[in-house]
């Protein structure tokens, strides 16, 4: 079997070049680790608010919001001077009922939170003030009750008892903690299966153009489709590893909850690697050297994650949304998020899997087809 | 001829504006080394890629065993080796062998034999578990004239195969190409050692785009009255001697 051979011989070629196979499998890890720390940091931004002539009740409601520390100014010139220097992310300023807020504003992300921080102080004060005079109500009235002795007795507390309401929150899908990171995994971890296969395999196939080992191949009895099955073989294999290391490494160091079936999630990384192995070895066609290879990497792969679903596609607008549909990223982590998240099995993503066989059988016919350009026959 | 291994007939071959080839005739008979010999970007490796059907000729036809090229099939009775090594460098020698082997087809009962004794040809058995990164240039020349050889082909196109190789070693790979001639397979070379071209027993001298000559080496040397291959080959392109 001449697609063995060269499947053989290719995975030999790979095992061999150990700095390429750390690439493949470690840079992946280190690069999950590193997105993982980034964006469980970036859920818990410090802010320092300074305030100036607010209510005492209504600044230890402020400072008790995790994450907030408060700061009290004389006046607001002081204040002002303090934002100045970034001390401060933001200013509130009472004046009678109405409160007036100056964000420094350089972080977007501290604006929004000392806006969130500041609107439930708020609710939680008016909240405590309603008590306070719910108590005073209740006392007077169990005053007044008490003044008349035929009056029939109450089940005492009741009304001051359910003043504030209780707050439980379910997840469907993994906890309080669970953020970004966990919604862009499905997807990254395709993006790394999909980046690794198609620049080596790409670049393996350039350089059997370039040392012409393929014209010596292509003279041999062997047919054209055999070497791009072989090609496929032992790329699919090495996509196997990856996938399986990729996932055991978010679920066991990462912590990430996989509610479906592991083996779907790499099946469907499978298809996604022989997708990158046709397109690479496609791509690799219209280069002539390693750099023009790395030329494609921003024109052909880049675009890739913004269409992948990493950043929400129901914000775009029509046309841009209609660029996604051929991204092979984007059905693959489709795929992979139903199957992470929510455990759908694999007879419910048709649609994705089909996409990404079509994407494959019509890249590996145009691989046969494109392999005349060497061989007539 | 209807019996020759190899004809090739008004062969045209252009690159863009440039026309390499402009009429190429000529034909290898069963049983006999024909060597092609002719001035760097002559053409010489043109010539067998046409033959080989792994250039398209822009006209005329390249035929062997009497069928046209390309055909792939037939590719499984030649053996070829290219002007540049195109070997497998993370592979060792033996590792290459086995792959090319198994390529063409060699059945798996005979293939560590088969193996053994073209590396005995080139005197590389002892370097075999070497990978061929660590190859030196003549090495891997060798290592690739034995993956040409495996199998024993019924045709060899070997392009410029002694080069790089040292003189004692470039005489047993001779003696190799002498007797597979006497066994009654064909042979067609390129070279750029003239004393090899005396070797040869018809030579095509390729100029011009065109094949001027193609005659055993005595006759080439009376028609051009001189001594050597080289003298002819010297006259032909009008140096002054
Ligand atoms: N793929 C190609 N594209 C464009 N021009 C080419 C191509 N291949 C060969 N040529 C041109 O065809 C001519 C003949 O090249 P060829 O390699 O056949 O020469 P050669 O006789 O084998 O030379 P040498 O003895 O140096 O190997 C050269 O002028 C070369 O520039
Ligand atoms: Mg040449």
């Amino acid at each position: 079997m001449r697609t063995f051979a060269i499947m053989t011989r290719v995975l030999k070629e790979l095992l061999r070049d150990k700095r390429t196979l750390a690439l493949m499998f470690l840079a992946p890890i280190f690069i999950l680790i590193l997105l993982n720390f980034v964006f469980s940091a970036s859920q818990s931004t410090d802010v320092s608010v300074g305030t100036v002539a607010v209510t005492r009740s209504l600044k230890s409601d402020l400072a008790q919001t995790k994450h907030v520390t408060v700061k009290g100014y004389s006046n607001y010139k002081a204040a002002k001077r303090a934002l100045d220097d970034d001390q401060l992310d933001a200013i509130v300023r009472q004046r009678n009922n109405n409160y007036s807020l100056t964000y420094a504003n350089t972080d977007a992300s501290k604006t929004t939170a000392v806006k969130m921080a500041f609107r439930n102080a708020l609710s939680t004060n008016a909240m405590s003030h309603l008590k306070e005079k719910l108590a005073g109500t209740t006392s007077a009235l169990a005053k007044l009750r008490s003044q008349l002795p035929n009056a029939p007795s109450t089940p005492d507390r009741t009304t001051a008892k359910a003043t504030t309401p209780k707050i439980t929150d379910h997840y469907v899908y993994g906890d309080a903690s669970t953020g970004f990171f966990a919604k862009i995994l499905p997807i990254l971890m395709g993006f790394f299966v999909f980046f690794f296969v198609f620049l080596i395999s790409g670049m393996a196939l350039l350089k059997e153009r370039t040392s012409g080992t393929l014209d010596r191949l292509l003279a041999t009895p062997v047919k054209r489709a055999e070497i791009v099955f072989g090609y496929m073989l032992s790329y699919g294999i090495l996509a196997i590893f990856q996938t399986i290391l990729i996932v055991l490494v978010t679920i066991w160091l990462l912590g990430v909850e996989v509610v479906g079936n592991l083996a779907y999630v790499v099946l469907i990384n499978l298809l996604l690697a022989l997708v990158a192995l046709a397109f690479g070895i496609l791509v690799s066609t219209f280069a002539n050297s390693e750099f023009q290879m790395m030329q494609f990497i921003p024109i052909l792969l880049i675009p890739q994650v913004f269409f992948s679903g990493i950043i929400p596609l129901d914000s775009m607008a029509g046309w841009v949304k209609g660029i996604s549909y051929v991204i092979p990223i984007k059905y693959s982590g489709d795929a992979a998020t139903q199957i992470i998240t929510r455990g759908v099995p694999l007879t419910s993503l048709g649609l994705d899997i089909g996409m990404l066989l079509l994407f494959l059988v019509c890249l590996t016919i145009l691989n046969i087809v494109g392999l005349r350009r060497y061989r007539k026959v | 001829m209807a019996n020759s291994i190899i004809d090739l007939a008004h062969l045209v071959k252009k690159f863009g504006e440039q026309t390499v080839l402009k009429d190429i005739n000529f034909a290898v008979t069963p049983g006999e080394i024909v060597g092609l010999i002719g001035p760097s970007g002559a053409g010489k490796s043109t010539v067998i890629k046409l033959a080989l059907g792994m250039e398209m000729a822009d006209s005329g036809t390249a035929t062997i065993f009497g069928q046209t090229m390309p055909n792939r099939k037939l590719l499984a009775h030649i053996g070829y080796m290219a002007q540049n090594d195109a070997l497998y460098e993370s592979l060792s020698g033996q590792e290459n062998l086995v792959f090319f082997a198994k390529m063409k087809g060699l059945p798996k009962a005979t293939l560590a034999q088969a193996i053994a004794y073209v590396a005995a040809v080139v005197d590389l058995t002892a370097d075999l578990d070497k990978r061929v990164s660590g190859y030196s240039g003549g090495m891997k020349r060798r290592l690739s004239l034995a993956i040409a050889l495996l199998g024993q082909p019924e045709l060899l196109i070997l392009d410029e195969p002694t080069v790089g190789i040292d003189p004692a070693l470039r005489r047993q790979v001779w003696r190799e190409l002498n007797k597979i001639r006497d066994a009654g397979r064909s042979i067609l070379i390129t070279t750029h050692v003239m004393d090899e071209a005396e070797l040869a027993d018809r030579v095509a001298l390729l100029l011009g785009g065109d094949v001027i000559a193609f005659n055993t080496p005595t006759q080439l040397k009376q028609q051009y009255q001189v001594a050597t291959i080289e003298a002819v080959f010297l006259k032909a392109e009008g140096v002054q001697l």
